[in-house]
């Protein structure tokens, strides 16, 4: 084991706070994530980890944690990679400033990783895919087309243009009253409603480009379910089944199309290995998994979806960037200092409707 | 304080609100507090997005405007001004407003709050409430506050 390179990634930019062990031949020795599901259903919304020093104390017991259960020290590692944004500025701060301590502490490289970057290169992590693919990253913070050409080049084709996916389900469950996190209780109420019992909107579908809105969607839910309690009083469970129906269907409506654009796009490219690969959490929606497995089989694209738990936040996929960036000889973040927004792909995307457009190369 | 007054404006079209966005982002200055009011789906973060890329533009500069629901707040920078676009929904306690630094940000920056009825009693006495209603199929901005500020916004959405 000595020959291969070992490295301890560090992940707190949102919710979670997490640690993991990571070898250059992909293999994850741990994976540690804070486990905070209790504290989230029992407040019916996702509990923000704000004060760093809480992050800080969750930190140092996720690295002990990780590194033991990697049966490695410090002394086995060979670099630290810590995420420095986008996200939660406390979180990422509190992240950054330990894996500043350990690195000034034990000698060791420390290299800055932009979170997005771990969701894009997990699929090499996993599935040892190779460049250019095609990622769609659709989780409660972010929903965007990204081909990624390299460890550190990706071309944004499109995306939100207001709420993220995840946000959307999290608050559609709450306007039906539903459990948070929004997803997974969405789905299941789904699964006895009737996805055609209203006409939800299916905003953007039709317009060029590969972005999406879902904010509209999100208006539509509230306004259905308002006509419906100003009629009967009250909502039934066969509403909320509908309701919930209705709208996972036009999410899934929404992001199949979009891909369809997206995959013609990325194939103009030529790619040996044409592949549509998923991160964040709205990958794991079952409907949403299907529509897209049924798209790229239809267009001889291979679908990639990592195991959910490296589809979510996690610690592994930054140690993985950290590999990633040290076999083509990238320092990461250069100075290394917390960013709360941290776009991949710098250009300016065209805006819609608004008559200005261009991307500054 | 400042004689206090309410005005309502028709927003049934969503350009109604980003113009309204874009004429009050013309008045904002450090230390202006805008309390954005309303259920879920009726229009805040378009609005707070609006008056964001609108004060950008002023300054030729672009940026993605996320919603802040995951990170909680979202800090801009427009030349010397700074902005903040705050969502409070997921905070538990007035303790936790201390550690997101808002009550500095109510002095130095532009705030644009939305869920600020976790504020408290930490809401700012010369802040601008907008409250977004929705009904059937009008929408209206009700917006109270200092008196001069709402005469300069007379007529903005027509």
């Amino acid at each position: 084991m000595k020959d291969i390179e070992i490295i301890l990634g560090i992940e707190s930019s949102c919710d979670d706070t997490a640690a993991a062990v990571v070898t250059a031949d992909r293999r994850i020795l741990s994976s540690i994530v804070a486990d905070q599901t209790m504290l989230h259903s029992a407040f019916g919304g996702v509990v923000p980890e704000i004060a760093a020093r809480a992050h800080a104390e969750k930190l140092d017991f996720a690295v002990e944690q990780a590194l033991s259960e990697a049966d490695v020290t410090l002394k086995d590692i060979h670099a630290i990679a810590v995420t420095a944004g986008p996200g939660l500025i406390g979180g990422v701060m509190s992240g950054v400033m330990l894996a500043k301590g350990l690195a000034t502490g034990s000698g060791l490289p420390l290299i800055g990783v932009n979170h997005l970057v771990g969701h894009a290169l997990t699929p090499r992590l996993t599935d040892d895919l190779a460049f250019p693919y095609l990622m769609l990253l659709v989780s409660g913070g972010h929903c965007q087309f990204l081909i990624v050409n390299g460890p550190d080049q990706f071309e944004r084709l499109g995306g939100t243009i207001d709420d993220a996916p995840g946000e959307a389900f999290d608050k559609v469950a709450r306007l039906l009253g539903l459990s948070q996190p929004g997803g997974p209780s969405i789905e299941i109420a789904a699964q006895s409603g009737n996805d055609k019992a209203f006409a939800f909107p299916r905003p953007l579908l039709n317009r060029d480009g590969m972005d999406m809105s879902f904010s509209g969607l999100k208006t539509a839910v509230l306004r259905s379910r308002d006509a419906i309690i100003s009629e009967k009083g009250g909502i039934s469970l066969k509403d909320q089944s509908d309701l919930a129906a209705s709208f996972q269907s036009a999410v899934t409506d929404l992001l199949v199309e979009k891909s369809r654009r997206a995959i013609q796009v990325y194939l103009e490219q030529s790619p040996v290995q044409p592949a549509l690969a998923v991160a964040g959490g709205v990958a794991a929606n079952t409907l949403v998994r299907a529509g897209l497995k049924d798209l790229t089989s239809k267009m001889s694209v291979e679908f990639i979806a990592p195991p959910l738990p490296l589809c979510t936040d996690n610690a592994a996929m930054i140690a993985w960037v950290g590999h990633e960036l040290r076999r083509i000889g990238h320092p990461g973040m250069t100075p290394l200092v917390p960013r709360p927004r941290w776009p991949l792909d710098p250009r300016r995307p065209s805006m819609l409707g608004s008559g200005k457009k261009g991307a500054k190369a | 304080m400042n004689s206090r007054a309410t005005v309502t404006f028709d927003i049934s079209q969503l350009e109604d609100t980003t113009k309204f966005a874009e004429r009050l982002a013309t008045r904002v200055s450090p230390g202006t507090c805008i309390l954005l009011e309303g259920d879920l789906g009726s229009g805040k973060t378009h609005f707070a997005r609006a008056l964001i890329h609108s004060k950008l533009d002023e300054l030729g500069l672009w940026e993605d405007v996320p919603s802040p629901t995951f990170t909680l707040v979202q800090t801009y920078v427009a030349g010397d001004l700074e902005i903040w676009h705050a969502d409070l929904y997921r905070l538990q306690s007035v303790d936790e407003l201390e550690e997101l630094g808002l009550e500095d940000a109510f002095e130095s920056a532009v705030t644009l709050i939305e869920w600020p009825d976790r504020l408290g009693p930490l809401v700012p006495d010369d802040a601008l409430h907008l409250r977004f209603e929705l009904s059937d199929d009008t929408r209206r901005l009700v917006c109270t506050g200092p008196q001069h500020l709402l005469d300069l916004l007379a007529g903005s959405t027509k």
